[in-house]
């Protein structure tokens, strides 16, 4: 396997950007990618995307997006894995060019949930779980957290705070990433008076469905030029695992096992212990995935993620995480979350991460999930 | 097609047909002609009782489409006598609260109408706090 390299990243803020089309959202993602590649071209398009067939009534979105960047006549494909299109998009782009197919690939997740309204995106949301068992009973993505709220809570009694902490880092983080949708932090008191979306969880508990793009250009260590305008970061490991689809089928619907396995997966490729990691960036669509991942993958012990992680997880904590907002308070862009996640670390490991830089940070490890953990993809990044 | 779909899945959805695994008895539901106990065939018919409990509710209020008319409402992960666990609205609770552990049984309701194709009508399982715990003790 070759060495794969980050040689350019871009995004467009996450917001309801009503004036703006997909493809005019992902093409501004491209380009600040493309640029920062300092002439590198791409052999393929790996268009990461979950809702476009069900929001915009289009499909055939590699080909669409190849074409409106002037990508003229390369490979394209999209990759679709519910909230982990990203991170899935980004690893196969990492297989073609580890194994040598390519050269060089730029990845490009793109959402635009503003084009339909309330039922239709819940509808499009429950088209993630498993159709006639879980969606045709009338079960959304936010009812099945609220599930595993309820039942973390009972499991090892836990306060009704106890998934308090994860929206106030990651709101106090967003307030430092200029691509966030929401920068200002919020108090116990905000957190206590959330607007009930299924109890027990409020809005405070679930990230905001938002328009996005983000894009990523990978290259094979061999081809990367002699001078880049800015530091390359290395793609050390990269994982990926799948769990019951349903989780009415999971022995333990708590258990979190695809997050472990691709999490232990792809820190075994980089050589690199769960102690080493100087930021970590678990997928916080739902508060409740945070604790869960953060027990799975043996951060914190069953049932006690909840306990000082304010301090724990902070910027100035053991191990920070939602390191610019997360999820939660950056904004939720479907199949675009997942290359936010490494666009954000890269800004940590090149060290453009402002008032959020980590000091001294050299591994930065990602996760994306596709439901609750149903789909898990990790990648370690690491810098030179 | 939704009409197909529908039709295809009327066993399940108005008489909770498993399976149940000839090599190590596991009851399965929905059927998935691989037992995920032991990992081999299994295609013999299993009727399920239809009682079981509450494991885990929520009330859904930002429903999907086609559910509007129903919100608010119950959805529940129900645990069946026979061990596997089904997603499924409660229904029928009147004055009551669920709560974990709530025993209940499954009976036939609308789930919704598919809108569109001539006005289909999907039935299928609900739950509801159980009648015969009473007769039963
Ligand atoms: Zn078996």
């Amino acid at each position: 396997m070759r060495e794969v390299w980050i040689v350019g990243i871009g995004a467009t803020p996450v917001r309801e950007h009503w004036d703006r089309s997909l493809r005019d959202l992902a093409w501004e993602a491209m380009h600040r990618a493309l640029e920062e590649a300092a002439g590198l071209q791409p052999q393929a398009l790996f268009v990461a995307n979950m809702l476009a067939p069900l929001t915009a009534h289009q499909t055939h979105l590699g080909t669409l997006l190849a074409d409106y960047a002037g990508l003229e006549g390369i490979e394209a494909v999209t990759v679709e894995a519910a909230g982990a299109s990203g991170g899935m998009a980004l690893r196969q782009a990492y297989l073609a060019v580890a194994s040598g197919a390519l050269d060089a690939a730029l990845v490009v997740g793109v959402e635009k949930f503003t084009d339909v309204v309330g039922p239709e995106v819940e509808g499009a949301m429950a088209a993630t779980l498993d159709a006639d068992y879980e969606a045709e009973p009338g079960l959304t993505p936010a009812a099945q957290a609220a599930w595993l709220m309820q039942m973390y809570r009972e499991r090892y009694n836990a306060p009704e705070t106890a998934f308090m902490p994860f929206a106030l880092l990651a709101h106090r983080h967003a307030v430092g990433n200029p691509y966030a949708m929401f920068r200002r932090a919020i108090s116990e008191k905000h957190y206590r008076h959330g607007a009930p979306v299924a109890p027990p969880m409020t809005i405070f508990d679930m990230a905001p469905y938002a328009d996005g793009a983000a894009a990523v250009f990978l290259a094979a260590r061999d081809v990367l030029p002699p001078e880049l305008p800015r530091p390359a970061v290395r793609i050390a490991g990269s994982a990926a695992a799948t769990d019951r689809l349903a989780l009415h089928d999971r022995e333990d619907p708590l258990a979190f096992t695809a997050a472990a396995r691709s999490f232990h997966r792809a820190l075994e490729e980089a050589g690199v212990s769960p102690h080493q990691v100087d930021f970590f960036e678990p997928f916080d669509l739902f508060g409740v995935y945070v604790p869960l991942t953060l027990e799975a993958v043996g951060y914190a012990d069953p049932g006690r993620a909840w306990q000082d992680a304010e301090r724990r997880f902070g910027l100035d904590g053991e191990l920070p995480i939602l390191t610019l907002g997360g999820q939660k308070a950056r904004g939720f862009p479907g199949g675009a979350a997942g290359v936010y996640q490494v666009v954000e670390a890269v800004w940590q490991l090149r060290g453009q991460a402002g008032d959020n830089q980590i000091a001294h940070a050299r591994v930065g490890v990602v996760q994306a999930l596709g439901g609750p953990a149903s789909t898990a993809v990790t990648h370690v990044l690491q810098r030179p | 097609m939704e009409l197909a779909r529908h039709w295809r899945l009327k066993k399940q959805r108005y008489a909770l047909q498993g399976e149940v695994c000839p090599h190590c008895q596991t009851k399965i539901f929905p059927p998935r002609d691989i037992c995920p106990a032991c990992k081999q065939e299994a295609r013999t018919d299993h009727t399920f009782s239809g009682r079981g409990k509450v494991v885990a509710f929520t009330v859904v209020t930002q429903p999907p489409k086609g559910y509007e008319a129903q919100a608010p409402y119950v959805v529940a992960l129900v645990e069946l006598e026979e061990g596997p666990r089904v997603t499924a609205q409660l229904t029928d609770l009147g004055d009551e609260e669920p709560y974990i552990g709530m025993p209940v049984e499954m009976v036939t309701r609308k789930l919704r109408t598919v809108e569109g194709e001539r006005g289909i009508i999907v039935y299928g399982y609900k739950f509801r706090p159980r009648l015969t715990v009473a007769q039963r003790a």
